[in-house]
């Protein structure tokens, strides 16, 4: 210790303690209604659906979080750079200060809770209803409240299919959807792991192959929709796109039936509807294990 | 705290023999016996025709053993055939650099037949050579260059985006460059730190004179260029489409450049384990006596729990590769549903190694810095067992959090919530370090050199990709950032803008101690300043991107995402030239126009100062007895951080200044005026 000095050093330490507080305490109180007011509302992936409004909201409220978290580690550089800097060629050591368990008490009590908070915050949007546009595996917790519209998204090498098991198991290359009503995703996947992004709609499940990865997601009202894959597939990934739309439930009915309709010749080729297809020698797997191959040993 | 020293000082090791760093020490030259031709002596030239006739051997075992495979003759590829031509191939190229011979004469008590390997000069940087200082360098020159070649293949796939639709490479290049970059970056920069710094400066900053196997250690770095010519010669095969994480079915679907893949990371694998028990027995056992573990440094604390993350995390990566190459070849059905496999198992056992592996890649950056932190505060390191507590919270629990790679993929999904927090505990000791910066930064008298800007560089970036890393870890923010350039960004701000920037302030501090020669410190700010401003102007972006719908590695984008994609690729090119900077600089610096370094020219208390730069072959004229803690900066009453002479000269004051004359501060590059 140096004793001569310490007690200077503390009270100017103070000075400078509240100087980095106060500026602090002024950039948070500026930013932060920024953040929730200002960007919030604009923050992605934007209001479509119930899911997507829920993924905005937690956007908004991890940015709130994050911003003092940022200013005060930014505010703390920049002032010490700015005031505690010596240049020239006489080096002067600093005070001797090894540890200041306060401090550090109160960083990590701090830095805890509100790591807890978050983990809190985080289960009860996952499991209230927030959660719901990402994969869930085939018996998720969350169930739809009313009755819901199932539709199967079927990926393979390079595009998505949608089977619609309530209207004569028809199968389309657009997704249509109404709006107001529950939807239930049946993600599947005939060769590699591809994994179905509805942006608008902020749902995202990975399509295994052999397995019935499920999501829900309940759109406000009618609008275009881009359906992506978000998990490399191999050649043509970039380009594992399609349409989707919500329509009104009129409308959406009147195009489902028509369609059914139209596709009954086609609809009637295609396998029986399933929740997960094996793939056999003629799949996307190609020639590699043969014809021969026992498929289920 | 009872202290071994008698590997230090070199007893258990046979005369005969190479003794690492003293070959002053060396009995003549006895070899007698045989004598082989120079051409068919260990050496770079035998280890490339031993390669190629390893691969052509092995190559044709695998077409002996597999050519009548139903599925070669189905598909017309054998994997077999590639697979074990890589292998004989790394063995070929191990044992032509000089690997086995120790180990074959040992066997068969023909030791004394071995020729002292008596090394000087240049040539020994190609050699197979068991000097820690020797391997230090060469894989420090080695991560640069792999460094290099995966960086020009991230400016290809910028290339390739500055347009939504009209292309430079077709979608298969594409996808071949998308996953070299990846892997290249992934696999090879896990030894970024560890390989040059951590073999080079461990034992000097534990008082040693050499690592605890040497052998093993020139055997880690060897592998590491067979690691990465397999890697590159994937692309003449086809390259693989499945970027770095290697994801079943398609590995299994993929040609035979997969087959590069599977053998390349085997191979680091290797690697990666030896350099980690290898500097974890160092530590453990070579520690100088005095030599306490509250007095270790907080480099070597952070390379020590990063060994630990490399011996126990990448174990589990081979053995997901050795099925991965078995299902490829001899038809088992690890990763095929219907055959009784999962793909849900490859994501599990490569997301277990992979989660340490980031943390493998983030560790070494928070040592660098907390190491260099106190030097230019010239203030001792602010609670030291709480940046302890930091490293091995995070090793600890990086163990615990992999299956947040997975929160959309329908595997487990209640135990979604378990993951989501342990991820964000580790917030808490990643805080830590923060606290113990800014803590060090708190009333200090800040030396803003080179390797002070790379620090706080350091701490925007890491502070950046940390958070980001919360928005990951909330399961529905990640529903929209997962597998997009969300997390692109994220993990290059931690890993690039972390570990990278650590790894560059590294270099500027301690290339004048491994080569005695200084970095030209003008050209080192402009290198920092730009790649600071083109780092950031690259990859702040790439959070929008991501979170305004683009995946990662598309070659197609939405068109109104074009501007920002636009200005993304500009910036990587210009953060191209930043780091041309630096390699300018140390081309110029190192070997066209050296300038020597004055001894110590941070005027630090670490024990690595204490020699001169760059050591003599024993490190130290003798095992010094360390007597303080090396970040006792402003304490007018600290001991020397121990019993040596400073190199020539005075004993070493508390402030490390070892030139009472002052000499050395007038003359330091640190000081150095740019104006």
């Amino acid at each position: 210790m140096a004793p001569d000095t310490g007690r200077t050093e503390e009270r100017s330490g103070r000075a400078d303690g509240v100087r980095i507080l106060v500026i602090w305490l002024i950039l948070s109180a500026i930013c932060m209604p920024l953040v929730w007011f200002v960007w919030g509302p604009h923050l992605p992936p934007g209001g479509l659906s119930d899911q997507a409004a829920g993924q905005r909201f937690d956007n908004k409220v991890l940015g709130t979080v994050a911003t003092p978290v940022v200013l005060l580690v930014c505010t703390f550089i920049i002032y010490a750079l700015v005031n505690w800097r010596q240049d020239g060629d006489d080096i002067e050591d600093g005070p001797y200060i090894t540890n200041k368990v306060r401090w550090s008490g109160w960083w990590v009590g701090i830095t805890t809770v509100t790591v807890l908070c978050l983990a809190v915050f985080g289960t009860y949007e996952l499991e209230n209803n927030n959660g719901a546009g990402s994969g869930s595996g085939p018996s998720p917790l969350f169930a739809a409240s009313g009755p819901y519209l199932p539709v199967q998204v079927i990926a393979q090498q390079w595009r998505f299919t949608f089977r619609y098991p309530t209207y004569g198991g028809m199968e389309t290359t657009s997704l249509m959807i109404p709006a107001g009503q529950e939807i239930q995703f049946n993600v599947t996947s005939l060769d590699v792991i591809h994994s179905f992004w509805a942006y608008q709609l902020g749902v995202k499940a990975d399509a295994n192959p052999g397995v019935n990865n499920v999501a829900f997601v309940k759109a406000y009202h009618p609008g275009k929709f881009n359906v992506m894959c978000a998990e490399l597939c191999g050649l043509w990934h970039g380009a594992m796109t399609a349409d989707g739309q919500v329509m009104t439930k009129a409308d959406f009915v009147a195009w489902a039936n028509r369609t059914e309709a139209q596709e009954a010749p086609v609809t009637k080729l295609l396998p029986k509807y399933s929740t997960v297809y094996a793939p056999d020698e003629t799949g996307a797997g190609g020639t590699y294990y043969g014809p021969q191959y026992p498929v289920n040993p | 705290m009872a202290i071994d020293m008698s590997n230090a000082i070199g007893v258990e090791v046979p005369a005969s023999e190479q003794v690492p760093g003293a070959p002053g020490e060396l009995p003549p030259d006895r070899r007698r016996g045989f004598q082989l031709p120079a051409l068919f002596g260990p050496g770079l030239l035998r280890a490339g025709v031993f390669a190629v006739l390893g691969y052509l051997l092995g190559h044709w075992f695998g077409n002996l053993l597999a050519s009548g495979y139903q599925q070669v003759t189905n598909s017309g590829d054998n994997n077999t055939s590639i697979i074990l031509g890589y292998l004989g191939g790394t063995i070929g190229w191990v044992a032509g650099i000089g690997v086995l011979a120790y180990p074959l004469f040992k066997m068969t008590g023909k030791e004394e037949l071995l020729a002292p390997q008596r090394r000087a000069g240049t040539s020994r940087y190609f050699k197979y050579t068991l000097d820690h200082k020797v391997v230090g360098i060469q894989y420090m020159v080695g991560m640069i260059v792999y460094f290099l070649t995966a960086g020009l293949l991230a400016l290809a796939v910028r290339t390739e985006l500055l347009s939504p639709t009209s292309h430079v490479f077709g979608p298969g290049v594409y996808i071949e460059i998308v996953g070299e970059h990846g892997t290249m970056m992934m696999m090879m920069m896990t030894s970024v730190v560890v390989g040059p710094f951590g073999n080079y400066l461990v034992p000097l900053m534990i008082g040693a004179k050499r690592m605890a196997f040497p052998r093993l250690e020139a055997l880690s770095f060897w592998l590491t260029p067979a690691a990465y010519v397999i890697l590159l010669s994937s692309l003449w095969l086809g390259g693989f489409p499945t970027g770095w994480t290697g994801y079943a079915t398609l590995s299994i679907q993929a040609g035979q450049g997969m087959d590069a893949y599977v053998v390349a990371f085997g191979v680091m694998a290797v690697s990666i384990i030896l350099a980690g028990f290898n500097i974890i027995v160092t530590v453990i056992n070579l520690r100088a006596p005095g030599l306490t573990w509250g007095r270790l440094p907080v480099f070597v604390w952070g390379v020590m729990t990063t060994s630990f993350l490399m011996v126990l995390a990448t174990p589990v990566l081979f053995g997901g590769l050795y099925m991965l190459a078995m299902d490829r070849t001899v038809q088992t059905s690890f990763f095929t549903d219907t055959l009784g496999g999962s793909s849900y198992l490859w994501e599990n056992l490569f997301w277990f190694f992979g989660h340490p592996e980031v943390y493998i890649l983030a560790l070494p950056g928070f040592a660098i810095v907390l190491e260099m932190l106190p030097v230019f505060c010239r203030k001792p390191i602010f609670a030291q067992k709480v940046a302890i507590a930091g490293m091995v919270g995070v090793s600890s629990l990086s163990f615990f959090v992999w299956q947040h790679h997975l929160f959309d993929s329908g595997i487990n999904p209640d135990m979604r919530p378990l993951f989501m927090l342990t991820t964000e505990l580790i917030s808490i000791p990643t805080g830590f370090i923060f606290l113990v910066g800014m803590g060090t930064l708190w009333k200090a008298r800040i030396r803003l050199t080179v390797p002070m800007m790379f620090c706080m560089g350091f701490f925007f970036n890491f502070l950046l990709g940390g958070i980001s890393g919360v928005f990951l870890s909330d399961v529905p923010a990640d529903t929209t950032a997962h597998g997009s350039f969300f997390v692109m960004a994220h993990f290059h701000y931690t890993i690039m803008g972390g570990l990278l920037f650590a790894f560059f302030g590294g270099l500027y501090y301690w290339l004048p101690k491994m080569t005695g020669r200084t970095m030209n410190q003008r050209l080192g700010k402009w290198n920092f300043i730009t790649m600071f401003v083109f780092f950031n102007s690259t990859f702040l972006p790439l959070f929008a991107v991501g979170e305004l719908g683009q995946p990662r590695r598309v070659f197609e984008y939405a068109k109104r995402l074009q501007t920002l994609n636009d200005w993304v690729s500009i910036s990587a090119f210009l953060l191209g030239f930043a780091i041309l900077l630096f390699v300018i600089n140390l081309v110029w610096s190192m070997i066209i126009k050296p300038v020597a370094t004055v001894e110590n020219p941070w005027h630090s208390r670490g024990l690595e100062w204490q020699t001169t730069s760059p050591p003599p072959p024993g490190n130290f004229e003798r095992i010094p007895i360390v007597l303080a803690s090396p970040y006792e900066y402003g304490n007018p009453e600290a001991l020397p951080v121990s019993d040596l002479l400073s190199p020539g000269r005075a004993p070493v004051a508390a402030n490390g200044a070892n030139t009472p004359t002052g000499q050395a501060t007038t003359a330091g590059p640190d000081t150095e005026r740019t104006s």
